[in-house]
């Protein structure tokens, strides 16, 4: 079990891609989906140095409605403020300390913040691990910290961070 | 399957056609909303964020309405909307970021900085 499918989760992930591709629930594009899901982790195996642990999927679901959530609302915002807008917009980059230190839960955190209008990531500042982030509209710098490492980081932590597995 | 797509698109009904006709059009403006964006904002740090809005609601829109229309077109669940958005997810952020970090560097080294003091890194100016 653990040496045909060290990775459960993307196996499945593979094998529904699969399925939802061809539209079609008929034995070969199982089977051959199956074919799919066991070889092709194996294969990209040596592509994927650090192993995944995921924990945790309540916390998870929460942190999809959440940034669901934030990204109608900030898109919201966003339109407002290109169509309405008449003074200068006081857009400005500002830096975030982090304490999120996986690489999958940084570009989970990365495709959040990204996906969300408004603010765009730079990057991580060398020699450190504060995030550069450019933000459309500032008004309170504070606010962005406290949302981004409450909201966004905190059950990034708890998903890929946890020790006990 | 091109059959049944045309009449499913002559008797659909009202219940059907309002949610598709009013998601179409909410993706429509959302679309207009961002490229207009890209033409008004002053600056390439203020214009990146126009599209965001497009690729992640606007593309939204579009796909729940042709999820909606094509399950009941053609009598049967249809998800592979769903892949789309996934990959648009998994793709556009990368894109952003890329032009993003070019543009920083660019202004890096053509020594457009705002200086913070005491702060080793920094950030271009906007112009």
């Amino acid at each position: 079990m653990k040496r045909w499918l060290p990775t459960p989760l993307m196996s499945l992930a593979l094998w529904l891609l699969w399925l939802m591709l061809n539209q079609s629930l008929a034995p070969v594009h199982v089977l051959f989906g199956g074919l799919l899901a066991v070889a092709v982790p194996l294969l990209v195996a040596p592509l994927r140095p650090t192993p995944v642990r995921v924990s945790r999927p309540l916390v998870a679901i929460r942190l999809l409605f959440y940034s669901l959530v934030e990204i109608l609302r900030s898109s919201f915002n966003v339109c407002m403020l290109i169509l309405f807008s008449k003074k200068g917009l006081n857009s400005k980059f500002i830096r975030i300390p982090l304490d999120l230190r996986d690489p999958h839960g940084l570009a989970i955190l990365a495709c959040i913040i990204n996906s969300t209008p408004g603010t765009v990531w730079v990057e991580i500042i060398p020699d450190s691990h504060d995030l550069a982030l450019h933000v459309f509209d500032l008004h309170d710098t504070q606010w962005w910290i406290d949302m981004i490492k409450g909201k966004l980081e905190q059950p990034l932590i708890e998903i890929f961070e946890q020790e006990t597995a | 399957m091109s059959n049944s797509m045309m009449s499913g698109m002559h008797d659909m009904s009202l219940w059907l056609a309002v949610p598709v006709s009013l998601l179409l059009v909410l993706g429509g403006l959302i679309t207009l909303t961002g490229a207009l964006g890209l033409l008004r904002l002053p600056n390439f740090y203020q214009r990146i964020h126009g599209p965001a809005v497009y690729i992640t609601v606007g593309t939204g829109c579009f796909l729940i309405a042709s999820m909606l229309y094509s399950s009941v077109a053609l009598q049967r669940p249809i998800v592979h909307e769903l892949l789309i958005t996934g990959f648009v997810i998994l793709t556009a952020p990368v894109v952003s970021m890329m032009l993003m970090r070019a543009a920083v560097y660019r202004d890096l080294r053509k020594g457009n900085t705002d200086n913070t003091p005491g702060d080793a890194y920094k950030f271009p100016r906007e112009h």
